[in-house]
């Protein structure tokens, strides 16, 4: 009977071994010089137009490299690139649409350090603003370049606040609820026809995260603890946005957002006028131009609330990423299409012209190939504003922002109260939850 | 050996399909895993962070019993009632049968896509319907009250698989029994408990077994509903951030496992949340088999 404990062991290790990444990582990089030349396997989460255009930047980038054949795959998300890459299979550089994902990726070594790269061909990483330097790396690491970046306004219809009386946009939260509350139109039955605002924090992309920099809320301490409940804004922007939807009733709200159409669709609530104001990426400039080129919209920061204008101009910065794999096997190519991607002032353009996303470098933000419209351009101001900030990169994802979520949508549509007093429970669940995956 | 011989390919496919990801999930579920590291051994904390500290597992497992408890017994008697008035059908029983039966054939996703819809509480046809009755419709799939029981509505629209298989159980009860029982006095009632009941007993354990595993594991219907509710159907962040719309009514079990694994890629707690899955799925199975021999034995 002796050897049960040894088969026990051995089934553990085999059950270990068939379920973990096969990593080749090394940290031996090539001297500079050489030319990069081989296959390069490119997974990005991409379809359709803006698919085409990474194509194109990429055809640009085999032109410039004829030794290297990069290999595209289209449509691939986050969980897809991770299961390939643990499973040895994996792209050899992906591009993830989320920065939430950084952490997991640096510290789990999914992507490789490009440290060693970035010394060798002596790349300014001066060039990125600090917040998109800070979600390209997790504790130190860099192991992610920064794609194109995406920037959140307010988006606002132009001959709904002129009906109204209104010729600019509000820039302080009191502004925008009683500009909110004026621009609503309800039915003789009391549902709402048009929305001023619409308050709900689950609503498109009016989210806790991309209002955050315009509170200036705390997520996670430097020892990445939760720092809600030990934050007062979170209270106070908890308690405007609660005051709103009571204004409104949280169940006409419900109503009236179930018979809007999606986000993504061309039936989007503020493409049809059934909103006045709402905050949304500056991708949506070019889906307006092209789904409803009737609306007239303006673009401007996200208010502030009424102490704090100093702020004003500062908005929620995320972006898309760029890594190695760490099993990659042709770790040289593949930094060379994604410096080629990330560096090059005139790919970043051509992507940024194509997609219409922000670009990230200050060369390419300068650049005059850049087409930028007055819409277009105050996103491209919002990234360069100093307080524009992002949430904070972590191992566990985007866990503690979905926590807090949950809970935010259960204030919202709850009784209310003092936010203050069930915050510091958020804290300590979304604490628990991170503990879990340390 | 040639008994074990002829029964190989059976114990390979059991042991590599079954056994062995069945003993890989128990393994993983006391470690801290996450695809890229080597896992590492935690014990118990994965499954004291379910039982103790994961309010959201809570609230998904009472989801998915609210499910079981209402959704199986309600697809069953509607199953059955609509098995039961084919069988009265005189003329056009194949039509019928073919009618009832379509909406099984729907594809999942597209039926619970075409529900929400028809369901919306501002432009759909339901609460327009209602309204004009003088009735206020309810939120539907966008009320935390009203989500679970509308997709016991979606489930009830396609009840056509359970339905064919009650119609053959019910066309396969002997005529004689029926006979005897009405020459015994037995009235319709006491036909249908003593007779019909008993005869399809088999059918009956294999749809409440079947019902209550499948539900157990439901999934796509509430990923679908609250991704196109919430209007956020085609989000680049990815489609599993929408899942529990409105206010985690729609979380089910395995919603909630999926999430923790591929989305935060706590892949040892998601391990754990799946041994306890099976573990309820095993002992509600045994349970009911119980309890349908006690019934079809007292009918003995």
């Amino acid at each position: 009977m002796a050897p049960r404990p040894a088969l026990l062991a051995a089934a553990a290790l085999l059950l270990a071994g068939a379920c973990t990444p096969g990593s080749t990582e090394t940290d031996v990089v090539a001297p500079s010089g050489g030319q990069a030349t081989g296959t390069v396997d490119f997974w990005h989460f991409f379809t359709a137009r803006e698919a085409a255009a990474v194509e194109a930047a990429v055809a640009e980038f085999e032109r410039a490299h004829p030794g290297v054949d990069v290999r595209i795959t289209a449509g691939q998300d986050d969980a897809k690139v991770l299961q390939a890459i643990s499973s040895g299979n994996g792209p050899d550089v992906a591009l993830s649409y989320s920065t939430d994902i950084v952490g997991k990726f640096c510290s789990g070594n999914a992507w490789r350090d490009l440290t060693p790269y970035l010394e060798r061909d002596k790349v300014d990483l001066e060039q990125y603003p600090e917040t998109v330097r800070s979600y390209t790396a997790y504790q130190g690491k860099r192991c992610a370049m920064p794609f194109l970046a995406d920037v959140y306004g307010l988006y606002y219809n132009k001959d709904l606040l002129a009906e109204a009386g209104y010729t600019e946009p509000p820039r302080t939260m009191t502004e925008l609820a009683d500009m909110a509350k004026r621009l609503t139109k309800r039915r003789a039955d009391g549902t709402i026809e048009v929305a001023g605002f619409v308050p709900l924090l689950n609503f498109y992309e009016h989210t806790p995260s991309h209002v955050g920099p315009s509170w200036d809320l705390q997520w996670l301490t430097p020892d990445e603890r939760s720092a809600i409940g030990g934050d007062p804004d979170w209270a106070a922007m908890l308690k405007w946005h609660k005051d709103l939807v009571d204004w409104y009733g949280y169940e006409n709200l419900q109503k009236f957002t179930a018979g809007l159409g999606d986000e993504w669709s061309a039936d989007n609530a503020f493409h049809k006028g059934k909103i006045a104001m709402a905050v949304d990426g500056e991708y949506r400039v070019a889906f307006l131009r092209d789904q409803a080129p009737d609306i007239e919209f303006g673009t401007a920061a996200v208010p502030v609330p009424d102490t704090a204008l100093d702020r004003h101009g500062a908005g929620y910065v995320t972006g898309n990423i760029m890594g190695v794999a760490a099993n990659s096997d042709n770790p040289e190519a593949s930094w060379a299409l994604i410096r080629h991607l990330t560096t090059d002032t005139d790919a970043i353009v051509g992507l940024a012209n194509a997609i219409k996303n922000v670009p990230t470098t200050r060369a390419a933000l300068a650049s005059p190939a850049l087409e930028a419209d007055p819409e277009f351009q105050t996103f491209l101001d919002i990234f360069a504003h100093p307080r524009t900030a992002t949430t904070p990169p972590n191992a566990a994802g985007p866990k503690y922002i979905e926590l807090t979520q949950e809970y935010v949508n259960a204030y919202l549509s709850g009784p209310g109260g003092d936010p203050a007093a069930g915050l510091p429970d958020l804290d300590k669940r979304i604490d628990q939850a991170l503990d879990l995956g340390r | 050996m040639t008994v074990l011989g002829f029964m190989a390919p059976a114990l390979v496919g059991i042991g590599v399909f079954f056994l062995y990801p069945l003993l890989s999930a128990v393994y993983f579920s006391f470690t801290r895993f996450d695809l890229l590291a080597a896992p590492e051994w935690v014990g118990w904390r994965n499954y004291a962070y379910l039982f103790a500290h994961d309010p959201l597992a809570v609230k998904a497992a009472l989801n998915t019993l609210w499910l079981v408890a209402v959704l199986v017994p309600v697809r069953m008697l509607a199953a059955l009632g609509t098995a039961l008035l084919l069988t009265w059908v005189r003329r056009g029983g194949g039509f019928f049968r073919t009618v009832f039966y379509l909406p099984a054939l729907a594809p999942p996703v597209a039926a619970t896509i075409a529900f929400v819809f028809l369901f919306n509480p501002a432009t759909g046809p339901v609460n327009g319907f209602l309204g004009w009755l003088g009735v206020e419709g309810p939120l539907w799939f966008d009320s935390p009250e009203w989500a679970k029981p509308s997709l016991v509505l979606l489930g009830t629209w396609a009840v056509g698989d359970l339905m064919v298989i009650f119609l053959a159980a019910l066309l396969a009860v002997p005529r004689h029994l029926y006979e005897a029982a009405e020459i015994d006095g037995a009235g319709r009632w006491q036909r249908f408990r003593h007779v019909t009941l008993p005869a399809m007993a088999p059918v009956l354990l294999f749809a409440a077994v079947t019902g209550v595993i499948q539900t157990l594991q439901y999934f796509t219907q509430a990923a679908v509903a609250a991704s196109v509710a919430s209007g956020q159907a085609t989000t680049g962040g990815g489609i599993s951030s929408t899942f529990g719309y409105p206010e985690e009514a729609t979380l089910t079990y395995p919603l909630h496992l999926y999430v923790s694994g591929f989305r935060y890629y706590d892949m040892g707690y998601a391990n754990a949340l799946a041994v306890v899955l099976f573990v309820v799925a095993f002992a509600v199975t045994l349970v009911l088999l119980r309890r349908f021999r006690e019934f079809v034995g007292s009918e003995r």
